[in-house]
């Protein structure tokens, strides 16, 4: 809890990190100042691209006490606008999902070798980033707690895999190895609620930890405050809960 | 990416970018998340040069109404000008 007598700083920029294949991408790192110890997130970001919003998503979990790390998945694509960069990478039919998960590695690696780390990484994405939070969470040993806000595309039809994306993630639940946080809206088509219902299933017949929270009169993307699917009151809870569960599976010892 | 429904298509040219004019090569038609369109999903269409970079880009994002109007109106006017002998 911060009180107005406390000492506050933070330091953010543009690193480059090993992502995928061992290849320097760049990526946005943000951190609290001081010695820590301090629990650290990996955030991935949304088909939009590495945009303002996730710098400014970065810089908040930096001042809630967390090193966050939002690498750039599309700097394969080359560099201009994040828009440009996006509709490239749009075009090409988007990013693969093997690629994506060696780029999270890579952060994870990156964020477990900090000095000030607590040694506890978390992970958090929105749209096709929440999707790729949840494959990372199902995939990559060692995340402790993940965040998955209105991932589509985690409920696959066969029809609907390609070479890119091969295998419907929901397929790897039995998979998962942390806890898992879902924020979704009623109204949402990507994620569709029946969509989401399947994935509760899912984890629940595998016994998996898991938090969900289904918000009515909401779609998709609420937090996006610069959208006009933001909606206010919504986003302010669902900030509440992801901050909540990060302070429950990060920084306290469970 | 989220609905993954994109067609490219090979064209030939020009568009007004952020530099000026430049010599149109591809366009990108998706159906998915808009940049700046008020809509969940929009009709996306990205005129574009690969071989310039990702900068070389006239984008437009259309509501399904508006992008069928325009395919409609498109081929209205092609019709025209061809009964009127003016396709070269």
């Amino acid at each position: 809890m911060y009180e107005t007598s406390m000492y506050e700083g933070m330091l953010a920029e543009t690193i480059s990190m090993p992502g995928f294949q061992g290849d320097l991408i760049n990526a946005y790192f943000a951190r609290p100042l001081g010695p820590g110890p301090f629990p650290a997130v990996v955030l991935i970001h949304h088909m939009p691209g590495w945009d303002e919003w996730y710098r400014e998503a970065t810089r908040k979990f930096a001042h809630h006490g967390y090193a966050a790390l939002s690498p750039n998945l599309y700097f394969r694509a080359g560099h201009g606008s994040p828009e440009d960069v996006a509709a490239k990478v749009r075009a090409a039919g988007g990013v693969s999902d093997e690629q994506v998960l060696g780029d999270l590695a890579g952060a994870l690696a990156f964020l477990h070798a900090l000095p000030a780390g607590n040694g506890k990484v978390g992970v958090f994405g929105t749209c096709s980033g929440g999707r790729h939070a949840f494959l990372a969470a199902c995939r990559i040993p060692g995340f402790a707690a993940a965040i998955d806000c209105w991932g589509g595309r985690v409920v696959m039809a066969p029809e609907d895999l390609t070479p890119r994306q091969p295998v419907a993630p929901i397929d790897f639940t039995s998979d998962l190895a942390c806890p898992l946080l879902g924020i979704f809206g009623e109204e949402d088509q990507n994620p569709p609620p029946a969509h989401v219902d399947r994935l509760e299933a899912e984890l629940k017949l595998h016994g998996k930890r898991y938090e969900f929270y289904m918000y009515p009169k909401a779609g998709h993307g609420f937090f996006y405050h610069d959208r006009p699917a933001y909606r206010q009151e919504q986003a302010v809870d669902g900030w509440k809960k992801v901050f909540a569960f990060l302070e429950t599976h990060l920084r306290t010892a469970v | 990416m989220c609905t993954m429904i994109v067609t490219q298509v090979a064209i030939d040219g020009s568009g007004k970018g952020t530099n000026g004019w430049f010599t149109l090569r591809e366009a990108n038609v998706s159906y998915d998340h808009p940049f700046n369109a008020p809509f969940e999903h929009a009709l996306n269409i990205d005129f574009v040069n690969e071989s310039l970079g990702p900068g070389a880009r006239v984008a437009v994002e259309l509501s399904v109404e508006a992008a069928r109007a325009l395919v409609e109106t498109i081929n209205a006017v092609i019709v025209q000008a061809e009964a009127g002998g003016y396709l070269e």
